[in-house]
């Protein structure tokens, strides 16, 4: 048991301790990201509710049908995530590290969309600041491209760290390091993903959406 | 269970030659900057917040000595601002909000509850690095020129007017976000999944309560700071507008999301060192606390409550009255679960057999100048009266009785206490003693007339002021010089106990709880075995103390 190549930490008592308490730390962890991502939610609430004529216009300049794509990629990279996680509770290691691996493609794709989108919108002069393009009263859709552009942004910055993760854990999957017995990152990994999907899910109809009909 | 652990052997009349213990577990500078020991971070911490304290006390000394005369001769309005600026962004998030829980809390918490390190011990060390990053980042904004927005940061002046080093800080005080978050998540996840056997919720410390209450605070609070920073940020650097109301964008919104952390961030500072005054006063007084789920749940309740209340900070901001009125009758609730503490504890003192001990001399500081502290703040939690002291010398008073009165009196009287754990050495108690009346004393004459002063209406955070107050500002000069020695004395003579103080012995003060059943300094490892718990919190009138390691040195022998 005390073999350096074992998965137990040497506080912990028993390999269920120290995954009771992995999965708790990520939840915890994923509650401080909830308020992080609540404070973006709660100035947007307050922006939409004052300047609702700006915000409706500004999702107007909005990319609906590459939103939509994005939005369907994400479902996607959830489920190889939900099934690469399965694969590791059973010791499939091959299996795991391929659904790791399509869930990374899948995040890869998301983020040369959301690239894309960004460049357009460069193009279009709409990044807020001095040299933002709407000029007059449509100047007032700024506030809307800044929650825009710090709500994605911020998003898009957890699906790199999340990308990057997984990778890695990916890595290790194949290399055997994970057991029906140990699959405690695995299974972390995966709930971090899946609370970023699920951010998505959230931003996806109140920038795009709301205000269209 | 637990079989990697070999039993120690060395015990009893070997108290002379030191056993192996964390301390001796390596002496290379590696051997503590990789260190994953819970005990070693705590020191790293402690040596860096202690860096920390001096400088913003340094700041602090500037201030006063500047307030001597009504005019501006030691520095003007622009220096001044700058000065009042560091000293409250470096003291609130380098030295107070990290000081009890991630020195005491980190070394304490995994002894206190029967484990062997923190639930994530890398993580642990991840988050003094964190620390250590942020407060470079800070302190490279002050040598490049210093930041003036005051430690509140308030747009629109930090987004757009002020013309220092605001985005540098700022994300210095960002990064040192996730430091007390990961400390806070460590906490939790360690005291849920981590207990011993036998150690129930209800047989916990109740240090570790009032540090359960802290870790929700972090980790429901600091994420919104971080993102009240970031969006401060963008406006700064590519003018994105949303705190600027030339754009459209509105001031009102900074405020409230940077007093949704900030406020619930006094009770970060002030519940560890309830919880550290919980252990005091029991110990000295050789009693079970009075009212232990009473004293356990009122630190939620401060928790809870504490992110229903921010508003009070923006009474005069044009905030809609209803808000406000609904925010002072909440500021006035959170008086109950502070004064059931300060009940609990002097109903624990009462009949006790109280002595006199240095620790206890900084529990009973903090009780009373806590309860001024805590007072004056239901004063100021009344809009009528709020309006008229607001930003004033009064606020100014309020919040230093609670922060420096109450928060640093627990963290000194904490770090009194424990420090024959932490390092095996006694530290000379009429020293001990002779710095704890140096404090009381420095303390109150600095602060105690800047509550009249800013009833008397001088305002906050100007260099001048009229003739009429200078002698008020020089009694408060005075004090502040005096307090600076009483702060000063602790630090020599805590160094000079770890080479000649007199050798602790396992339990000096004979008192309770998991960690004074093991050796001091305490082994890596902290217990030699996993230990079983079969008492509850402060069984002081059951039985005599068990004094497990040879040569009792009881208090008896330290008076």
């Amino acid at each position: 048991m005390s073999e350096a190549s074992s998965p137990l930490a040497h506080h912990f008592d028993d390999l269920s301790q120290q995954k009771e308490a992995t999965s708790l730390g990520m939840w915890t962890f994923l509650v401080t990201e909830i308020l992080f991502f609540g404070g973006l939610f709660a100035g947007y609430a307050q922006y939409r509710g004052a300047y609702p004529h700006a915000f409706e216009a500004g999702s107007h300049h909005l990319d609906i049908v590459l939103g939509g794509i994005n939005t369907v990629v994400l479902i996607a990279s959830s489920l190889t995530m939900a099934l690469g996680v399965h694969a590791s509770q059973l010791g499939k290691r091959k299996k795991t590290a391929i659904f790791l691996l399509a869930t990374v493609a899948l995040g890869l794709v998301f983020l040369g969309i959301k690239a894309a989108e960004y460049t357009h919108k460069y193009h279009e002069g709409l990044i807020p600041g001095a040299g933002f393009a709407l000029q007059g009263a449509e100047r007032q859709q700024m506030l809307f491209f800044a929650f825009y552009f710090v709500m994605t942004g911020l998003h898009a910055a957890h699906m790199i760290i999340g990308v990057v993760v997984v990778t890695i854990i990916a890595f290790q999957a194949w290399r055997g390091r994970y057991s029906p017995a140990y699959y405690g990152p695995v299974e972390v990994t995966g709930l971090y993903w899946h609370f970023v999907d699920i951010v998505w899910i959230f931003l996806f109809p109140l920038l795009y959406l709301l205000g269209r009909h | 269970m637990s079989t990697q652990i070999e039993p120690r052997k060395v015990e009893t009349e070997l108290v002379g030659t030191p056993a192996p213990n964390y301390l001796t577990n390596g002496f290379g500078l590696k051997s503590w900057l990789l260190t994953i020991d819970h005990k070693r971070i705590a020191i790293l911490y402690l040596v860096s917040i202690t860096a920390m304290f001096f400088l913003g006390g340094l700041f602090a000394l500037l201030i006063r000595l500047e307030l001597l005369t009504p005019q501006g001769d030691l520095m003007e309005a622009e220096m001044y601002n700058r000065m009042f600026t560091m000293h409250g962004i470096v003291m609130i998030f380098f030295f107070l909000i990290p000081s009890v829980p991630a020195v005491l809390g980190n070394f304490l918490v995994p002894m206190m509850i029967g484990a062997r390190d923190l639930a994530f011990p890398r993580i642990n060390l991840l988050s003094w690095y964190i620390f250590v990053i942020g407060a470079i980042i800070t302190l490279s904004a002050v040598i490049l020129g210093g930041v003036d927005t005051g430690w509140t940061f308030y747009a629109p002046f930090s987004t757009t007017y002020s013309n220092s080093n605001v985005a540098l800080a700022a994300v210095g005080v960002f990064i040192t976000g996730f430091s007390s978050i990961l400390t806070g998540l460590n906490f939790v996840v360690t005291i849920h999944k981590m207990r011993a056997p036998g150690m129930t919720w209800f047989r916990l410390p109740l240090f570790i309560w009032s540090h359960y209450a802290t870790s929700l605070i972090m980790i429901l609070g600091t994420p919104v700071l971080a993102i009240a920073i970031v969006l401060v940020a963008m406006d700064r650097l590519f003018r994105f507008g949303i705190f600027d109301p030339a754009l459209g964008g509105d001031p009102l919104l900074f405020q409230h999301l940077f007093w949704y952390y900030s406020h619930p961030a006094v009770y970060i500072m002030i519940l560890p060192s309830m919880g550290v005054v919980s252990e005091l006063v029991t110990c000295f007084s050789r009693k079970r606390i009075f009212g232990y789920t009473f004293v356990a749940f009122s630190s939620l309740a401060i928790a809870v409550y504490g992110f229903l209340v921010w508003g009070h900070h923006m009474f005069t901001s044009g905030q809609s009255i209803y808000a406000g009125l609904l925010f002072s009758v909440l500021s006035f609730l959170v008086a109950i679960p502070s004064a059931i503490k300060v009940f609990n504890w002097s109903a624990t003192m009462y009949k006790g057999s109280i002595s006199y001990e240095t620790p206890m001399l900084y529990a009973f500081g903090f009780i009373g100048l806590f309860t001024i502290g805590g007072l004056t703040g239901l004063f100021l939690a009344a809009t009528s009266v709020d309006v008229h002291v607001h930003d004033t010398y009064f606020v100014v008073a309020h919040f230093h009785y609670i922060m420096v009165g109450g928060a640093i009196m627990g963290f000194l009287g904490g770090l009194h206490f424990w420090w024959p754990k932490i390092t095996g050495r006694l530290f000379p108690e009429a020293w001990g003693k002779f710095a704890v009346l140096m404090v009381f004393a420095g303390f109150n004459l600095t602060f105690f007339p800047q509550f009249v002063l800013g009833y008397l209406g001088m305002p906050r955070r100007y260099h001048a002021y009229p003739d009429e107050y200078q002698v008020l500002n020089v009694m408060s000069t005075a004090g502040a010089s005096i307090l600076g020695v009483g702060y000063l004395i602790p630090m020599v003579y805590f160094l000079w106990s770890l080479r000649y103080g007199a050798l602790a012995g396992p339990n000096p003060w004979g008192a309770k709880g998991l960690e004074w059943t093991t050796p001091s300094p305490p082994p890596t490892e902290n217990f030699d075995e996993t230990p079983i718990v079969t008492e509850e919190a402060y069984a002081y009138s059951k039985e005599e103390p068990e004094i497990v390691g040879g040569k009792q040195s009881t208090r008896a022998s330290l008076r």
